[in-house]
């Protein structure tokens, strides 16, 4: 993929947004990819936890901020887990997504799921989506 | 030996046969699960982000709560685990954080609790050569695939119930009652958790891969000891069967139900009627019913 960079971009304040929220510095990273290959779900994000903090790296928020990664994240550690460098990727997508909650912007409405899966679902599956998914 | 006790709402509610057949075990193993006098629901998720402080108060409101019944808190829910203990780390290293959760929660929690998982009470206080002696039904020839999930182990050094990548505490507990273990390559991985509400096809496919991988390496029964991924894998079955070539499906139960029909106690009263899954053909075949 082709992209032109700028220094803007990388010292832009959303990427010191999104360190300060997660708690994490995106220049730790040196891009081995254990993440993305420990990761369950890699195979359906648009961009895998690897190439999110490379985006975040170079400071372009937009593409991550597009991307579904943030919502198929299960939260499961494994990129933590298996990271040299302790850098923890769920924490960015984390914070990624509280940057849209916190605006007031739900990923899901309540009101729109099924009745049969609210009835039957352990309640720990709609406590937990609830936080990940409704401001 | 009383231990207080926090079920959680998964295990009040749906997953009620979980509590009941921890508890009964409990008794017969020489200890009582009293459960707290006032609680309420853990959050079911820890916050990854460290900003989010208003995510430890329910948390910490449990475990104020409990350090006055105690000094000590056990719990069986592994995600109840991971938020309370995970909380407790918060409350106790961090003196800035704890001011702010407590001021808010009207509280003076401090993080002095222990906070241990059943399987934990098992292993360190009653001890597994204890519970083998007490097993009045061995579950001989019963290849059991142990599937610990997430948030029983990670992240390491905030749980530290066993090794991150090759815990062997679910194992070592099944050999106890008697069954051969299988070990399988999706055994850490993650179910699909609360991809739950709106995304069936990763979950089929995650909660499929753990299933199918552990058949694949001979599993007759999987044993969770998670609500949620017991709910994943349930629901998930049908359509991995569909999807699956020569996969029939596996029965899956939680670790206390297997526990107490290791430990003789009555088969009707273990909630296998409530799982989703048959477990009666596989007690049957094996001559353990
Ligand atoms: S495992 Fe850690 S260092 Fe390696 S790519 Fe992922 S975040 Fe970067
Ligand atoms: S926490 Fe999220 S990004 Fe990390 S391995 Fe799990 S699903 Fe992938």
């Amino acid at each position: 993929m082709k992209m032109k960079l700028s220094n803007e971009d990388i010292s832009s304040v959303r990427v010191r947004q999104i360190e300060r929220i997660s708690g994490e510095d995106v220049r730790k990273c040196y891009q081995c990819g254990n993440c993305s290959g420990g990761c369950p779900v890699s195979f359906e994000m648009e961009i895998p936890p690897s190439q999110v903090v490379r985006f975040l790296q170079l400071g372009r928020v937009d593409e991550v901020m597009a991307a579904n990664s943030m919502w198929v994240c299960v939260g499961c550690l494994q990129c933590y887990s298996r990271c040299p460098k302790g850098v923890s990727v769920a924490a960015m997508l984390e914070a990624l997504r509280q940057t849209v909650l916190r605006k007031g912007e739900d990923f899901e409405k309540i009101k729109d799921l099924p009745y049969p899966f609210l009835k039957k679902a352990p309640q720990q599956a709609l406590v937990c989506g609830f936080r990940k998914f409704v401001s | 030996m009383k231990i207080p006790y926090y079920p959680g709402c998964t295990l009040n509610t749906v997953a009620k046969h979980f509590d009941a057949s921890a508890r009964d075990a409990a008794v017969s193993m020489g200890f009582e699960m009293e459960e707290l006098a006032q609680w309420n629901c853990c959050g079911a998720t820890f916050p990854l982000t460290p900003d989010n402080l208003i995510g430890l108060t329910a948390p910490a409101k449990v475990l104020s709560n409990a350090r006055k019944a105690g000094d000590t808190l056990t719990t069986l829910c592994s995600v109840c685990y991971n938020v309370l203990k995970r909380t407790n780390k918060v409350m106790k290293d961090s003196k800035e954080k704890r001011a702010v959760v407590n001021g808010f929660i009207e509280e003076e929690y401090d993080g002095s609790l222990n906070i241990i998982h059943y399987l934990e009470v098992l292993r360190d206080r009653v001890g597994f050569v204890k519970v083998k002696e007490a097993v009045k039904r061995p579950l001989k020839g019963v290849k059991a695939g142990c599937y610990y999930g997430c948030m029983l182990l990670r992240p390491f050094e905030d749980i530290g119930i066993d090794n991150a990548e090759r815990p062997t505490v679910f194992e070592d507990l099944l050999r106890a009652l008697g069954a051969e273990v299988v070990d399988f390559p999706n055994k850490i991985e993650c179910c699909g958790a609360h991809l739950a509400m709106n995304n069936e096809d990763v979950v089929v496919r995650l909660s499929g891969n753990v299933m199918t991988s552990a058949v694949g390496m001979g599993a007759e029964l999987i044993v969770t000891s998670c609500p949620l991924c017991q709910y994943n894998l349930e629901k998930s079955q049908p359509k991995v069967s569909e999807r699956t070539a020569g996969y029939a499906g596996v029965p899956i139960a939680y670790f206390t139900q297997i526990l107490g029909l290791a430990l003789g106690q009555p088969v009707e009263g273990l909630g296998f009627e409530k799982n989703a899954t048959d477990i009666m053909p596989l007690l049957q075949k094996k001559g353990i019913v």
